[in-house]
């Protein structure tokens, strides 16, 4: 029990738990799915559908994190990826005559770019990363702006609509085509973790990165891996969002998922210090802030006021994995009873 | 000397940590205008009696009295309100803030209630210049040296108007001639009346400078004697204590298989980043060499070239007789080399992880990221490990920052041992580490070198060095003054040496 | 003695000599650029932004960083529109926000330094709090028509027959020379650079290095709520997505005006300057005509960008130098 306890991914479940639990007696059909069109159909179904771009995003975020560094611009590359992939399904860019794999590679490789970008000013320039995804942040948008020459996509009517949109939004075997996207770079980070020794590089080096390149890790190669890895699957993400509105709206594709993403990976138990990490519990994390947003939905609460609640879960999160409250709020305990012993 | 008034005094001090008694009825007692040499090693409860002093750390027992008057010491900031102030070893000062804010800063003086600058400026000339420093006070701290930010340390302390000043450290980052100019100043500063207490591992400035001298060990007082009548030897012998005699039994260790001299590595007019100079070295297989020199005087700069971990910037340097160029840490290990350095905490361990770990670290980036040694293989090289240099611990799975320091240098030893090197560079690999273990290391060491292994070690205990190396290279001021083998190498000889280059 | 001066300022002399030029050169290019009235603009524009990053400076040279700040003028906005169409009296109402924003700015403080949060993730979760408050007050944009508040709004004071500014420019102005005075010549000032420059020296130098990490926080808050207000007048409405990303720009304005996000240098100054090349270059944008706006935020990145890397040249050649002055030691 003890053991099952001090899993990192226990507590993410269990809060996911009680989050589910908690619908189940307040949210009406919360938990009831049924077949429309040859597919399954719920709320359980759409967070699944719709935590699929989060989830991407805090598997390269949890990468990133546990090198002690943070990559704040993923929201921006969400907005440049789906803006070039819908501009080029769309056809106004006037290159690729609407093909759909040249939308889709050319969005991938803007994605590898913007990582590339971030992991050589934080690992060869050797900025702060905060300070260095900054801005990416800052430009990000702006460039997406420039590709979609400043108007919201829609492409409701291309060519290869349907193909794109079956992406984020599609359906295979009864479950959402990107639940299957998710699932397997899932998979594929971890038996990168898992099966080479990236795993205990990266978290080595997030420990103690001076260590770790005395005893021949390459540091710097490893972080500018890892920030590519985290732009790689934020374009992903900005696909699957742009195909599941069909249409690529700049100012708001993943306006504020960083600090979602960030969320994610703190809700599963990650040192934001970096180290020792747990993509899964990331995954958990992302799956907990969707069920939270759907939660919100259902209650009818307005949507807005969710950042409410998200505030909540932070404050609370983080005061029981700071040391020093735990501490105080022990000794209080303490202290009463020993005050109760002396009465 | 012995009539004078008594300043500060400690008694029956006592302060436990988790799982160590850092101090056990230690008394100190300070006089009015004399320099006290606080001794002992690593360990000995220094600084910990210094912490307690000024007020980092609460005391767990024991009273202190400045000028008769119980004191309870409850901060820093309080300490230095009664007059006692400290110099740390690293300099705690900032450095984007000018000279003159740092010896003011928390105590400014104000005009119209605003901070009045140019009084600042003025008078951390006038206290610089009292110092025998010339300085323009309104640039950044960090545009300065070292041994200036250490008299600006001074000064600072000194502004405080300190009845009591302790110097921990001072001279580790000075030369000669600064170090000279420092205890002119401490022994005007005592002219004037101060107390200062001089913490040092530097035994010769202890002979300098000091009136009388307090030796701790293994955090209890051991005595208080006067400088003039305790003879270095016997000093040593009362840091040292008991445990002496139980290093002398490895002295038996030396071997003589000088005569197989094949060369490991070689480098030529060595240059590096680390501002090392036209630096000439010779590694044979399987002997011990040494690399003597006081702190700063390029034995670390030394290894970590050779290792890769500074660029070289000029010579040459090659390993088996090939040349190798641009040099990282990965090509040195995959060239067979190892290097565990002095600072066990921030370059050497990787506190969460786990001791299975730490070993194969070193070994998985040899072989690289893609041929991953699997859990099980893992598990076995870091058991062999544990048993072979009886690492003292529940199992492979504990992090290793629950270990003790020397148990930790020992794993550190595993991790390079595991990449099976023939180039192993230990600085200082037994400082901080209980004298049982001590004597343990340095026989691994001398057993590794039978073996074939090429050693180098590095340490500031002369005696350490005379028994393991076979060979040693004499650096000073960051260039080699010589070499010395057989039964030319002697405290006597180095010191001279050392001496002697200083003067050039 | 010259050369040490200069280096200490040098960014925000390259800030100011770059702000210099694009006025300049915004001067040639376009017609009717060249006027005291475009150049009134920038700061009738971006007062609330100079109020902002003026707080912000504290808190980035102090070493940490606070990314509630535009959630805090929403909300600002939002709450005081609320309040007085109420009938509250608007100084009542001025007052009251101005102690919201410190009170938040005190709690992100307090759990930063006693609890040991990370700054980043304190103030996210401010942020979240302070947007989310907003849409519990209304989901829509509220109205401001009090006349206290229209009249500020609308008040111009005349500089010359053709040049006026709001009132919202005297706000600002004197809260940058408030706080240029508190950086140069008040305890707090200095200590915040000495917390910023090494926490463990300060500390070890007696300084109060608790109160003072809060206390930076109450003033980010303070300024966060000024500015608030100041917008408010801009404005004359709250609504709850006002200002998104707003921080992001603070934070810029602070980079290129010379504040390095490790800490321990900056000034109040040159992140007033920082605001007002974002706003010149806006400006260049707008008189150009034929630019999507969005040129704006690439502009700025680069700029970033531009400044990031000079500081990091900077510092490694300070290291260097220092090195070799060890070395001749």
């Amino acid at each position: 029990m003890k053991k099952l306890t001090r899993n990192q991914i226990f507590w993410p479940l269990v809060a996911l738990i009680v989050l589910l639990i908690y619908n189940a007696f307040f949210a009406k059909n919360f938990f009831k799915i049924s077949v429309v069109d040859g597919h399954l159909y719920g709320n359980l179904i759409d967070i699944l559908k719709n935590f699929a771009p989060l989830a991407l995003l805090s598997i390269g975020m949890t990468l990133v994190i546990a090198t002690g560094g943070v990559d704040i611009s993923v929201g921006s590359v969400v907005a440049i990826s789906g803006a070039i992939a819908c501009s080029i399904i769309d056809g106004r860019l006037g290159i690729f005559n609407h093909s759909l794999v040249s939308a889709l590679v050319s969005a991938l490789l803007s994605g590898l770019a913007c990582g590339l970008w971030n992991g050589f000013l934080v690992a060869k320039v050797k900025i702060q990363p905060m300070v260095a995804t900054l801005i990416l942040l800052t430009a990000g948008r702006g460039i997406a702006q420039l590709i979609t020459k400043g108007k919201i996509v829609t492409i409701n009517s291309a060519p290869m609509m349907k193909e794109y949109y079956f992406i984020g939004a599609g359906y295979l075997l009864g479950l959402p085509f990107a639940l299957y996207i998710v699932i397997a770079f899932l998979f594929l980070v971890l038996l990168l973790v898992k099966r080479t020794a990236f795993g205990l590089f990266l978290q080595s080096l997030g420990i103690n990165s001076k260590s770790s390149m005395l005893s021949g890790i390459n540091v710097d190669r490893i972080k500018l891996v890892v920030y590519t890895i985290s732009g790689f699957l934020a374009s992903i993400a900005g696909i699957l969002i742009s195909s599941n509105i069909k249409g690529a709206d700049c100012n708001n594709a993943g306006l504020f998922i960083e600090l979602d993403a960030i969320l994610s990976v703190a809700i599963g138990g990650n040192s934001l210090n970096g180290g020792k990490f747990m993509v899964q519990a990331s995954i958990v994390g992302a799956l907990f802030v969707q069920c939270l947003t759907t939660t919100v939905y259902a209650l009818g609460v307005p949507p807005e006021a969710i950042s409410l609640l998200k505030a909540i879960v932070i404050i609370v999160l983080c005061l029981f994995q700071s040391d020093s409250f735990r501490q105080r709020v022990f000794k209080g305990f303490k202290r009463s009873v020993k005050g109760a012993d002396a009465a | 000397m012995e009539n004078k008034e008594i300043l500060l005094t400690m008694r029956k001090i006592s302060k436990t940590f988790p799982g160590v008694k850092a101090l056990n009825n230690v008394d100190f007692t300070l006089r009015k205008g004399e320099i006290h040499a606080l001794l002992g090693e690593n360990g000995a409860g220094k600084s910990t009696l210094i912490k307690v002093l000024t007020g980092v750390e609460s005391m767990d027992g024991g009273q202190v009295t400045l000028e008769g008057k119980p004191i309870h010491v409850k901060s820093s900031q309080h300490a230095q309100t009664l007059g006692i102030s400290t110099v740390y070893q690293e300099i705690n000062l900032c450095g984007n803030l000018s000279v003159a804010e740092n010896i003011f800063i928390g105590r400014e003086p104000m005009a119209y209630g605003m901070i009045d600058w140019k009084m600042i400026n003025k008078r951390a000339k006038e206290l610089l210049n009292n110092l025998n420093v010339d300085i323009d006070v309104t640039k950044t701290l960090d545009s300065y040296p070292v041994a200036i930010q250490q008299m600006v340390a001074i000064a600072r302390a000194l502004d405080i108007s300190a009845k009591v000043l302790i110097l921990d450290e001072p001279t580790s980052s000075l030369d000669a001639a600064e170090c000279k100019e420092l205890f002119t100043v401490m022994r005007k500063l005592c002219n004037e009346g101060m107390g200062i207490i001089f913490v040092t591992h530097f035994l010769d400035q202890v002979y300098e400078v000091s009136d009388r001298i307090t030796v701790l060990r293994n955090g209890e007082l051991v005595g208080e004697y006067e400088a003039k009548s305790l003879p270095k030897v016997e000093l040593i012998g009362k840091m040292i204590g008991k445990d002496y005699e139980q290093l002398q039994q490895i002295e038996s260790a030396k071997k003589a298989h000088m005569e197989n001299k094949e060369s490991y590595l070689t480098c030529k007019n060595l240059t590096t980043e680390g501002n090392l100079k036209n630096l000439d070295l010779e590694v044979n297989k399987g002997e011990v060499l040494g690399l003597a020199g006081l702190l700063g005087s390029g034995r670390t700069e030394t290894v970590r070239a050779l290792f890769g971990a500074d660029k070289i910037l000029g010579g040459e340097l090659s390993v088996k007789n090939t040349r190798i160029r641009n040099n990282k840490p990965i090509t040195a290990i995959r060239k067979g080399m190892g290097y565990c350095s002095e600072d066990r905490k921030s370059e050497g361990i990787v506190g969460e992880l786990t001791i299975r770990e730490n070993i194969i670290l070193a070994l998985q980036a040899k072989k690289g990221m893609f041929r991953f040694i699997g859990k099980k293989e893992q598990t076995k090289i870091s058991q062999q490990y544990i048993k072979l240099l009886d690492i003292k611990t529940p199992g492979c799975e504990q992090q290793i920052k629950n270990l003790s320091g020397g148990n930790q240098q020992k794993v550190l030893l595993a991790r390079w041992l595991a990449t099976n090197p023939e180039l192993l560079m230990l600085d200082e690999p037994t400082r901080g580490i209980d004298v049982g273990t001590k004597a343990e290391i340095q026989k691994i060491v001398l057993e590794l070198a039978e073996k074939g292994m090429s050693i180098i070690f590095i340490s500031s205990e002369m005696d350490e060095m005379l028994r393991c190396c076979e060979r040693m290279v004499v650096l000073n001021d960051k260039k080699k003054l010589g070499e010395l083998s057989g039964n030319e190498k002697n405290e006597q000889v180095i010191m001279e040496m050392i001496a002697g280059g200083k003067s050039v | 003695m010259k050369k040490g001066i200069l280096s200490k300022n040098f960014q925000l002399f390259v800030t100011i000599v770059l702000f210099l030029v694009l006025f300049l050169a915004g001067s040639l290019r376009y017609r009717g650029f060249f006027s005291a009235q475009v150049f009134l603009n920038l700061f009738i524009d971006n007062a609330y932004l100079i109020i902002i990053a003026v707080g912000l400076t504290f808190v980035l040279i102090s070493g940490g960083i606070d990314i509630s700040v535009a959630s805090v003028v929403a909300f600002v906005g939002m709450l005081s529109a609320y309040l007085l169409q109420n009938g509250w009296n608007p100084y009542v109402v001025m007052l009251l926000m101005l102690l919201i924003g410190s009170t938040g700015g005190f709690l992100m403080g307090y759990i930063i330094h006693y609890f040991k949060i990370q700054p980043f993730i304190a103030t996210l979760a401010g942020q979240f709090l302070y947007r989310g408050a907003c849409f519990i007050i209304s989901t829509t944009s509220i109205i401001i028509d009090n006349p206290v508040y229209t009249t500020i709004a609308n008040y111009q004071i005349k500089l010359a027959p053709k040049a006026y500014i709001s009132i919202s420019v005297v706000i600002a102005l004197l809260v940058v020379i408030a706080g240029t005075i508190m950086a140069r010549f008040s305890k707090f000032g200095r200590a915040v650079y000495a917390v910023g420059g090494n926490e463990q020296s300060a500390n070890l130098m007696g300084l109060p290095v608790g109160r003072i990490k809060v206390l930076v926080y109450v003033l980010s808050g303070f300024c966060a709520a000024l500015g608030g207000i100041v917008f408010s007048f801009y404005t004359l409405s709250g609504y709850g997505l006002q200002n998104i990303g707003l921080e992001m720009d603070a934070i810029a304005s602070s980079v290129i005006g010379g504040t390095l996000l490790t800490g321990g240098v900056g000034s109040v100054v040159g992140s007033m300057f920082g605001v007002l090349i974002q706003g010149i270059i806006q400006t260049i944008i707008i008189f150009q005509g034929n630019l999507s706006s969005w040129w704006t935020k690439v502009a700025v990145a680069s700029l970033l960008c531009l400044f990031i890397v000079l500081q990091r040249i900077i510092s490694a050649n300070r290291d260097k130098f220092k090195r070799k002055m060890l070395n001749n030691a």
